[in-house]
């Protein structure tokens, strides 16, 4: 099956690659933006999507300073 | 006294840390790929990149055949240093608290840095003493560090002014909550000569460890 992880710096690290785009968007025109934060993707296919939880928790994501969420995909 | 260096495919700073180390102990040059530990009394995990730090800087380095290996000399009170990639892969590992994050401004940064010694109670900063400035080279991209570390393991603070990378409460270097697994940002095996490190201030963390009694 295929799969998605997200990958995104927890809540209150700093997080400069999203501060850089919150400013960069409204020097393009584009007001009313915040709370921008940049991640990771990762897609994967996997036979036992049982695994996926470990997978993050020990190569994919540092749970130290990253929050991650699976999705499964359907075709 | 011997002491190892690893090497990965990656690895720049490997044969810096064999020089520094010369200094002081009989240098080991150890593979990545290797897991024998080849008798060595100290293991030096260099600096460079590794696995061209993808996914985050040291996160599949940690998985290295040495790594086991490193992992149980470190977990028996053998004394283990890790520098700038070195000490990403040692957080990565779990053997030492926090992580590093990218530099607050996103951007390379090499210069020289003062670091103050906060602690002199770890065998690589017992040849200091507390309040001590060592000035050390400096140069990565991801080296802000963040985790909740006891003050009592903050073994090296950036002196004022020097923090150029964003880290949480000037943190440069901690060590392992036993004292004998030490981490650091900066490079201090290019700063053993003061010909061209800009001092040799970096030498006293490697005699600190050649001094280590040997388990």
């Amino acid at each position: 099956m295929r799969a998605r992880v997200l990958i995104r710096p927890k809540a209150g690290i700093l997080d400069p690659q999203g501060v850089a785009v919150e400013r960069a968007l409204p020097a393009l025109g584009f007001g009313g933006v915040a709370n921008v934060h940049v991640g990771r993707l990762v897609e994967l296919d996997v036979e036992d999507e049982g695994q996926l939880d470990a997978m993050c928790r020990k190569l994919l994501a540092n749970p130290l300073i990253e929050d991650y969420e699976i999705q499964t995909v359907t075709a | 006294m011997k002491l190892g260096v690893i090497t990965w495919p990656g690895t720049c700073d490997d044969v810096d840390a064999r020089l520094a180390v010369a200094k002081v102990a009989e240098p080991v040059a150890l593979w990545h790929g290797d897991s024998d530990l080849h008798g060595v009394d100290g293991i030096v995990v260099p600096g460079g990149f590794s696995y061209g730090d993808y996914l985050r800087a040291g996160a599949i380095a940690r998985f290295s055949p040495v790594m086991e290996s490193v992992i149980a000399f470190a977990r028996a009170g053998g004394p283990v240093l890790g520098i700038c990639n070195g000490f990403q892969i040692l957080c990565e590992a779990g053997l030492l608290p926090g992580a590093l994050l990218p530099n607050a401004k996103l951007r390379f940064v090499c210069r020289q840095v003062d670091l103050e010694v906060q602690t002199t109670a770890t065998p690589f900063t017992s040849t200091c003493e507390v309040g001590q400035r060592l000035s050390i080279p400096a140069k990565h991209t991801t080296g802000c560090f963040f985790g909740d570390v006891p003050s009592e393991q903050v073994v090296l603070r950036y002196a004022p002014g020097h923090n150029f990378n964003g880290s949480q409460d000037d943190i440069a270097g901690v060590v392992n909550e036993q004292g004998n697994v030490m981490g650091l940002m900066p490079h201090p095996e290019h700063a053993v000569d003061v010909l061209t490190g800009g001092s040799a201030d970096g030498l006293k963390l490697f005699e600190g460890m050649a001094r280590v009694p040997v388990a």
